[in-house]
């Protein structure tokens, strides 16, 4: 049997285990629903350093440490860094991996990094190629914000289409080992572009990508929504995923209670976020913190995490060009001797 | 009592005017620059026809606070220059009269750069 | 795929999410603006009687002009502060349209730009978002001096 399945689909038949995880948030995520599930949540956001890039690089370097610690080994064991972040040539991953001295491959997916790099490391471990890759990525609402879209003291309104970027960061080590949670298929992404040009409405510009990547993992897989205990997008937000939906629904698969969204189950709905969180750090976050420890629990036994990802820049959006979205799929398959 | 309907026309025509602009940023999601470039430029056609005058003599501070305001003083000046000194006027007078708002900005601006770092929203 | 289907689909696809996004009470932010606005200006107005009270040898232009740089002093202490911001999250256009509005944009890419430096960030960035205001205004007062001179 190959392992490739249908047309964008690849099976990990050796089965890459999850062993060791770690995320970190800002205080205002800290506020939110899955405040006891984060390993450590920031007290204030610049993390006692000079400016918000540096506490960006920092929230990677803790995480990457912490998910090493996590995985009961030592930073010599890690064969591969696989990681990316939003800011201009990702400045924070690749500044942060030079402190650790390993191998790094730096990606940028937008939103939808932690997804892709997962795909990519589960890759390298079920190939045998490599024996330790450590998945990580991360980002900052202040950075973002003034890379994106203006200074964080200007009296502006933000749209209520907008998403508020989550401050986080999130670190996962894949090695082949006999305990741990399993990632069996990973669906990559085709970039969709449905012409969608408002820069504050990322979750109506990425809801198409994950339409399609949904639909051509089901089809690949020869499964549907309902084999699913949990089906999570990134950061579509609470637009996005009512747009999803509806998309979804008219192709033909109905996404029903199993589904859920990271942007929208990231804040309360008084942390006045409007549609949700946004970023890297927010799927990031939440899959290495709560999703991980359900899996743990036996709440879910096996979950497709598709993270989304608009692929835009400050520039293209100044020349009025449409938003283009990727999206890629991961099915985390949970390990019954976990918990027991 | 006058002094209270001078207040109540400052308060009423300010307000007018940012509500004007308000209502622009909910219908054509402009960002806050191309608003304020909007209105300079609105204020400053409206003094070249000679109707902003009137509404300062009528709401005074409801008129020259909003940046319409700049906008009505960057024309006068031009005009006024042309006036007093010709062509050479046309190119000097704008900042002449806004100099004072202009530098005093820049001025508040550096200085408290210097002091304060930038913080992360709340909301 | 072919270009033109392409097309009418995302047609089709931007006048359905156009239905879809939330609509939002607009009436509250539109008497948030008119309050905050009004405000400022009456706050602006104050300042002027005051001036001229205490030096009665003002004149009303004069006093309208110590008014307005006080005003922008104001605005960007408040920026700097980290208050502006936050009247505007409900104010809206009631504190980007009068003069305080202008200091603030100012005043903000200064502060946030401050880390790359005082040549490059500072003082670079500081127009970033008010320079096209500058601009404009010039533009449209040497043209409006250039119509006067030919009429």
């Amino acid at each position: 049997m190959g392992k490739k399945m249908g047309d964008q689909t690849i099976a990990f038949l050796n089965k890459p285990r999850i062993v060791g995880n770690y995320s970190i948030v800002g205080k205002k995520e800290g506020c939110g629903p899955f405040k006891d599930y984060f390993h450590y949540i920031l007290k204030d956001d610049l993390f006692g350093e000079s400016s918000f890039e540096h506490a960006e690089r920092k929230m990677l370097e803790q995480a990457i440490g912490c998910s090493i610690k996590n995985a009961g080994m030592n930073i010599n064991d890690v064969d591969l860094i696989v990681g990316g972040d939003l800011l201009n040539q990702i400045i924070s991953t690749s500044f942060t991996a030079r402190y650790f001295d390993r191998p790094f491959l730096g990606i940028y997916g937008a939103c939808s990094t932690m997804a892709e790099s997962l795909a990519i490391g589960a890759t390298f471990v079920d190939g045998k190629y490599l024996n330790n890759v450590v998945c990580a990525t991360g980002t900052h609402f202040s950075t973002a914000e003034r890379q994106y879209r203006f200074p964080l003291e200007l009296g502006n309104q933000r749209p209520p289409t907008s998403q508020w970027t989550v401050t986080g960061a999130g670190s996962t080590v894949l090695r082949l080992a006999d305990e741990g949670h399993m990632i069996t298929k990973a669906t990559l992404g085709k970039v969709t572009d449905y012409g969608i040009k408002d820069a504050n409405n990322m979750g109506a510009a990425m809801a198409p990508a994950a339409m399609s990547t949904l639909i051509s993992h089901f089809k690949d897989t020869k499964t549907s929504p309902d084999d699913y205990d949990l089906i999570l997008t990134g950061d579509l937000g609470k637009l996005g995923s009512e747009i999803l939906m509806d998309l979804m629904e008219h192709n033909g698969y109905k996404l029903g209670k199993n589904y859920n969204d990271c942007g929208q189950m990231m804040y309360n709905n008084n942390q006045k976020t409007f549609q949700g969180g946004s970023g890297c750090g927010c799927s990031a976050a939440i899959f290495n913190s709560f999703i991980l420890k359900k899996l743990d629990e036996g709440v879910y036994k096996n979950v497709l995490y598709a993270a989304t990802g608009a692929l835009l820049s400050t520039l293209s959006t100044q020349q009025g060009d449409s938003i283009p979205g990727i999206c890629h799929a991961v099915v985390i398959e949970r390990d019954s001797k976990v918990g027991e | 009592m006058d002094i209270f309907l001078t207040y109540l026309k400052v308060f009423c025509v300010g307000g007018f005017i940012c509500m004007l602009g308000q209502i622009l940023i909910i219908k054509t999601k402009m960002t806050s620059s191309r608003i304020l470039v909007l209105f300079v430029c609105i204020g400053a056609v409206l003094e070249a026809l000679g109707l902003y005058e009137p509404l300062i003599d009528f709401a005074k501070a409801g008129a020259i606070v909003p940046i319409t305001g700049f906008g009505r003083s960057l024309a006068k000046g031009a005009i006024q220059g042309l006036k007093e000194m010709g062509l050479l006027g046309v190119f000097a007078g704008g900042l002449t009269a806004t100099a004072a708002g202009i530098t005093c900005a820049v001025i508040s601006a550096f200085i408290f750069a210097l002091i304060f770092n930038s913080k992360t929203k709340k909301y | 795929m072919n270009k033109e289907k392409h097309f009418s689909r995302n047609e089709q696809y931007n006048v359905y999410v156009e239905s879809k996004i939330p609509k939002t009470k607009d009436f509250p932010t539109l008497i948030w603006a008119f309050l905050v606005g009004g405000l400022i200006c009456v706050i602006g107005q104050g300042i002027s009687d005051i001036l001229m009270l205490i030096v009665p040898t003002m004149g009303i232009e004069e006093a309208n002009t110590w008014m307005l740089i006080i005003l922008i002093f104001v605005a960007s202490f408040l920026t700097g502060i980290g208050v502006y911001d936050r009247i505007g999250v409900f104010a809206g256009a009631g504190s980007i349209v009068p003069i305080t509005g202008f200091s603030n944009s100012i005043t903000s890419p200064a502060i946030e730009f401050k880390k790359e430096g005082i040549i490059f960030g500072l003082c670079v960035k500081m127009f970033s978002v008010a320079g096209p205001v500058i601009v404009s205004g010039l533009v449209i007062s040497f043209v409006t001096g250039i119509i006067y001179l030919l009429f």
